[in-house]
């Protein structure tokens, strides 16, 4: 197997915070590696680390076989890094975006025109080509952005948050797309915080947490952990929970647990939907009233929750930067 | 997604040397910039109408009060427009800040930073566009300087030397303005720190009022300000009224002087600019 990335012992600290301490990380060649993890968990500072935009205060890594730190141009000529934020200038048509960025990867101009026509047709772009970028959708911009990062038809691919603030058809495109690059053979190193968003995609995720490797390993793994679907159910009556939960055990994987505040039963089950008919059937048989049923998978909270015993944290803090005010140290 | 051949392209950078491709990568961000003057001409608009203003206030409304010698007013607004000049060079460094902090905020310094371009041409193309843009301001400040009374009575070969001068000043400065944008957390902050620095230097020297109106423990900063320098060898140059103050160093050599802190000027902030830029957050 050939290693497209390859980190060890990454360690790196904004001021007395600690963001990442002590990440290792290998991507095979043609795969995808998703980081998942909630803000601040250290997932952008390390792709910063290794698209050569920021250097780690220990450890070694390179990309594509080459070192971030004594061969940076090489790195920078065989990846492509498409930000939490759109990086394309506001007032320049799409085309000369794409022409610019083309420009400074040192195609020659006839080359650029053509690779951006290219890249504005791939990502159905060229009826906004000429227009001002600042006109362009949310989804537009990203698909830009993305064109742009593929200039150089990178071997390597990082997407940081590709999706986050995307309206979901958006959401299914950007997919669909990155798994057309993948299927032509390009890594891709994805950071998100939706674990759907990791199961979709990656063929392997690494979860981060405080700026540590909690957990990895393939989704499936990763589920089996935290545990599989489970039902929650609401019934009518608080005092119908002893005897639902009775009536139920026999469908789960788990034995339910009830919260008898919000009438609630919680039932890993493994079936997925069908043990809902299952569950809907017993209960009516039973004369027992539900107000409300529904049937959950695993979140990033249920990976958290079962890996570290508390919720993710720090939803609302901003999007992964790496300066300001971070109130926290890693764990160690 | 259509299926366009993509293996017909060569996506190889051809070979060429680092100052090669630093001239290059130089010109495509400067042609970014440019562009971008185009489809937001009011900044250019603003960018004139500021030392326009300048120039009417102080000719028509101020210029009155204040005394260079012999000549009254005509003597003045000669006196006036290698001042302007000087001004208008030094107010267009904090348009650079605040550019270089909006695209840092953006991402796209990021994207500039994760290319295999030369690292300098992000700041010497954004330098470049600024120059072109200054002199097409210096250029019209002059024009409008002639329709008020201002002159220029030396050689041409003088008066070109003193444009540029005023030319390479203008590019030296903007070094300092990039090195300032690249350290602000944003464009508010930008716009503010922008200009703060420069007021002092703009204005704590002679390009409004001369030297030995100022109080004494102040001269000295005013003769050896580079604004003032500039200001006064434009003058020279321009052959316009030139109060003397005594024989001091930047009054006999203002001309040298200019270079001289141009040069310098570019030779400490251009690098610092560059290192700042290549190790933004690390």
């Amino acid at each position: 197997m050939t290693l497209a990335i390859k980190a060890a012992g990454l360690t790196k600290s904004f001021g007395d915070v600690v963001a990442l301490n002590g990440i290792d990380i290998e991507v095979e060649q043609g795969t995808v590696l998703g980081l998942l993890g909630p803000n601040g968990s250290g997932k952008t500072t390390i792709v910063r680390i290794l698209a050569t935009l920021l250097k780690a205060d220990s450890g070694v890594a390179s990309v594509g076989g080459f070192d971030v730190v004594t061969q940076p141009d090489e790195v920078r000529s065989v990846i492509g890094l498409t930000g939490q934020y759109a990086a394309v200038d506001e007032y320049l048509t799409g085309r000369e975006n794409l022409e610019l960025f083309a420009r400074l990867f040192h195609l020659s101009k006839v080359d650029a025109k053509k690779r951006a026509d290219q890249l504005l047709d791939r990502f159905d772009l060229s009826d906004a080509a000429d227009r001002g970028i600042k006109g362009y959708s949310g989804g537009m911009r990203r698909r830009l952005d993305l064109a742009a990062s593929l200039i150089g038809r990178p071997n390597v691919l990082f997407l940081d948050e590709p999706t986050t603030g995307l309206d979901p058809r958006s959401r299914q495109g950007m997919w669909e797309v990155i798994e057309d690059l993948v299927a032509d053979g390009t890594t891709v190193l994805l950071t998100t915080q939706y674990l759907e968003e990791a199961d979709q995609l990656a063929n392997k995720i690494v979860v981060l947490n405080h700026g540590e490797v909690i957990a990895k390993g393939t989704s499936d793994e990763l589920k089996s952990q935290v545990g599989g679907d489970r039902i929650e159910l609401v019934v009518g009556a608080a005092s119908d929970l002893p005897s639902a939960a009775e009536l139920l055990r026999e469908f789960g994987s788990g034995p339910p647990a009830t919260e008898p505040e919000i009438r609630t039963l919680l039932l890993p089950v493994s079936g997925g939907s069908s043990a809902i008919v299952d569950v809907v059937r017993k209960l009516d048989e039973n004369k027992i009233n539900i107000a409300d049923i529904a049937l959950r998978r695993p979140t990033l909270d249920d990976v958290f929750l079962s890996l570290t015993g508390h919720a993710a944290e720090d939803k609302t803090e901003a999007a992964g930067a790496p300066k300001g005010r971070r109130g926290r140290k890693a764990r160690r | 997604m259509s299926a366009v051949t993509e293996t017909s392209l060569n996506l190889q950078a051809a070979p060429r040397p680092k100052l090669g491709w630093l001239i290059t990568d130089s010109m495509s961000v400067s042609r970014r910039h440019l562009l971008k003057i185009t489809r937001v001409p009011e900044s250019l608009f603003f960018a004139l109408i500021q030392p326009v203003m300048f120039v009417l206030l102080f000719a028509f409304v101020f210029g009155g009060a204040i005394n260079v010698g012999p000549g009254g007013a005509q003597a003045y607004r000669e006196y006036l427009i290698p001042g302007i000049l000087a001004q208008t060079v030094m107010f267009a460094v904090a348009g650079i800040t605040v550019g270089i902090t909006e695209d840092a905020g953006k991402g796209i310094m990021d994207r500039f930073r994760s290319l295999p371009m030369r690292p300098g041409a992000v700041l010497a193309g954004h330098t470049l566009a600024s120059l072109l843009q200054n002199t097409l301001v210096i250029g019209i400040l002059s024009v409008t300087g002639l329709a008020i009374g201002w002159r220029i009575h030396g050689t041409f070969g003088e008066a070109a030397l003193a444009y540029l001068m005023f030319a390479m000043f203008a590019y030296a400065i903007t070094w300092v303005g990039a090195w300032i944008g690249l350290h602000m957390p944003n464009s508010e902050v930008a716009g503010t720190a922008g200009l703060a620095w420069i007021f002092p230097f703009t204005f704590a020297s002679n390009i409004f009022t001369p030297v030995a109106t100022m109080p004494g423990w102040l001269q000295p900063f005013v003769l050896w300000n580079p604004v003032s320098c500039l200001a006064l060898a434009g003058r020279t140059l321009f052959h316009n009224p030139v109060p003397m103050l005594g024989h001091s160093f930047p009054e006999r050599y203002p001309v040298e002087l200019s270079f001289g802190y141009a040069i310098l000027l570019l030779a400490i902030f251009a690098p610092l600019a560059v290192r700042a830029f290549k190790n933004r957050n690390a």
